[in-house]
């Protein structure tokens, strides 16, 4: 690996499915620490660069369960361990008049796992990241496909890699500055 | 590659599009986006404004006076003690489980008409719950104390009665706002960074920048994205049902005749719903005019908001027939005695305008022709949001102001005050919808590319 004074190698493309091949291309050429970026959400595309599973679901089971447990639990504390106190003779555990608090805390830690947990795995915020310093890197979020070959790949070499993306017919590859 | 992909795929029979035909990527970005950041705003935009804004402030003179006197400037009195602040907290809360619906059950099931209209009926949502929050809280008589509402120790060593609905609906409506705030912004975050590469002002860059936390449309982070849009999607769906269920359980697990009714869940999410597109029909129909964005907003999806209004008013309307029937097979004279006073009472007028708008009015919608006529569908739609918020004064005016005591027997009528701190209200909503028009994009951009056929990736032959 040469010395990494590039971020990687970012080739633009006109069309999704040009960027499908080429991230296809890529993998089977070898390359393993890239990433695409498309302005809308394309199936398979993360799969094209060899991402496949993501924690995610079972951040949001495990959030949903604790969300769950603890909210039936503060309840069954609150009324009858804590603070019990007679209210109409029901007993003091009256399960079924806690379901609905039960629901609503399950549901709600559930959707905060869900979104911290995008954006904790995403990294996200970023404050900072070298794909921007590709001026046109701007029309990622409006019509253009980027796939981004990182220099920490092992198999990146500055000049290897650019005559390799180059075959894939990008509109050009520039390099992408630390 | 083959010929037929290359073309648009036409939906089946003379149906209109979704979107207009000739749009591209960059066609769609730039058209919501110059919305946004095209300078100066429509002068419909500031005509709209400015009367909300001073509706607005009716709200704020209502508040402070509330503040200073008391809850006792309401018309709420033995035995009516819930008048139009329940009335409006659950038509607000009704009306924004349409943006949820929307934005969530259409998603699950895969209708993509809905992205057009999605992100401000989630806007919708959201201001339509701050407007419902602010009722309760207002009517406690001292709202600084509103945080004795959670569960948190204190040094009173109390705690609140989990086996009361007003308990649970203080859960359901913070978890509801909360949720529809979160997947709101979820889905605006890829927006927003269109808008900060878009951008070509200094300060508006910094702020979408940072609103938008370094998105950069990763496959990766799509992935996961999507991961988490569908899973909040999935628990907004019983979400939605839970809360409006948990509303009517305020009525319903009360002993009141006329309350005390097994119907009123599925009654009360049907209605919240058909109140919710109406509104949703009473906005898209002027948006889609003053910004032109009839291209995105179709007749399609007109069309099919009237469908689900239909359906929902037909709901709606065997809710009002089973309550009379329940009324009259029950054999109970309290129950028997409720529905005639409703039918024959002092507030008769107002059950058949109800009747009128939520029943008979909607039929019209059956006709293709006027379903195709938006201002037949623009008048419906506010006819049908003047009937449901009839139909929640009949639900707890009439069923109060009969107590089983004559000797208790009142009458309710709103004064002055109730008047401007509903209007206030609406004020309040539409001061945030014109602003959220103004700085954000109303359409979710990201979501339209996706329906353009050139979205479509095509394989190419290995």
């Amino acid at each position: 690996m040469k010395q990494p004074s590039v971020y990687g190698l970012m080739a633009e493309f006109e069309s999704s499915s040009d960027l499908m091949n080429a991230a296809r291309k890529s993998y089977e050429e070898g390359y393993r620490k890239m990433d695409a970026y498309s302005p809308f959400p394309i199936e398979e595309l993360s799969e094209a660069i060899g991402f496949h599973h993501t924690k995610l679901p079972m951040i949001v089971l495990i959030g949903g369960i604790v969300g769950c447990l603890g909210g039936f639990f503060l309840q069954y504390w609150v009324s009858v361990i804590d603070y019990p106190i007679n209210i109409g003779g029901r007993p003091f555990n009256s399960w079924p008049s806690f379901i609905p608090v039960t629901f609503e805390t399950t549901v709600l830690v559930a959707a905060l796992s869900a979104v911290l947990g995008m954006l904790g795995l995403n990294g996200l915020p970023t404050p900072y990241h070298p794909v921007f310093n590709v001026k046109r890197f701007a029309l990622a979020t409006r019509d253009r496909f980027f796939l981004c070959i990182e220099s920490r790949d092992p198999k990146f070499e500055l000049d290897g890699t650019r005559r390799f993306l180059e075959t894939l017919t990008p509109r050009e590859v520039s390099e992408v500055e630390p | 590659m083959s010929d037929e992909v290359l073309t648009a795929p036409q939906p089946e029979s003379a149906q209109p599009a979704v979107i207009e035909p000739g749009h591209t990527f960059a066609s769609v970005t730039d058209k919501i986006s110059s919305i946004v950041l095209g300078g100066r705003p429509p002068l419909g935009w500031f005509v709209g404004f400015g009367i909300a804004f001073l509706l607005l402030m009716g709200l704020l003179f209502t508040i402070a006076n509330l503040l200073f006197v008391g809850v006792g400037i309401w018309g709420i009195n033995v035995p009516v003690g819930w008048g139009f602040d329940i009335i409006n907290f659950v038509w607000w809360i009704g009306i924004g489980h349409a943006g949820t619906l929307i934005s969530a059950i259409l998603l699950l099931l895969r209708q993509t008409w809905r992205t057009s209209i999605n992100r401000f009926a989630e806007a919708m949502t959201l201001f339509a719950v701050a407007c419902a929050g602010l009722y309760p809280i207002m009517h406690m008589g001292r709202p600084w104390l509103a945080y004795w509402l959670f569960p948190y120790p204190n040094t009173m060593g109390i705690w609140p009665q989990f086996r009361s609905p007003l308990v649970w609906d203080v859960f359901a409506v913070s978890t509801y706002g909360t949720v529809s705030l979160l997947f709101w912004f979820v889905g605006l975050i890829p927006d927003l960074a269109t808008l900060r590469d878009r951008s070509r002002n200094i300060v508006s860059q910094k702020i979408y920048g940072i609103l938008a936390m370094g998105w950069r449309g990763s496959a990766q982070h799509w992935h996961r994205y999507e991961t988490a849009y569908n899973l909040l999607a999935a628990l907004s769906t019983p979400l939605v049902i839970s809360v409006h269920t948990i509303v009517s359980f305020d009525f319903a697990v009360g002993l009141i005749p006329g309350w005390h009714a097994t119907i009123f869940p599925p009654y009360f999410v049907a209605g919240a719903i058909y109140a919710g597109f109406a509104m949703v029909l009473t906005l898209a129909i002027p948006i889609r005019a003053i910004y032109g964005l009839e291209g995105f907003i179709t007749m399609r999806h007109l069309q099919n908001m009237a469908k689900v209004m239909l359906a929902t008013g037909l709901l709606v309307a065997y809710g009002y027939m089973m309550e009379t029937f329940t009324a009259w097979y029950s054999g109970n004279q309290y129950e028997k005695f409720m529905i005639w006073n409703r039918m024959t009472g002092p507030y008769a007028k107002m059950y058949w305008a109800l009747i009128f708008c939520n029943v008979i009015c909607p039929q019209l919608l059956w006709s293709s022709r006027i379903r195709n006529h938006i201002p037949s569908l623009f008048g419906i739609s506010i006819i049908v949001s003047i009937g449901m918020w009839l139909e929640r004064f009949i639900i707890i005016v009439t069923s109060l102001h009969r107590d089983f005591l004559p000797s208790s027997w009142g009458m309710y009528h709103g004064t002055k005050f109730d008047w401007t701190m509903f209007l206030g209200t609406i004020g309040l909503f539409f001061t945030l919808l014109f602003l959220f028009v103004r700085v954000l994009p109303m359409i979710s951009i990201f979501e339209m590319r996706t329906l353009l056929p050139e979205a479509e990736v095509r394989e190419e032959e290995a």
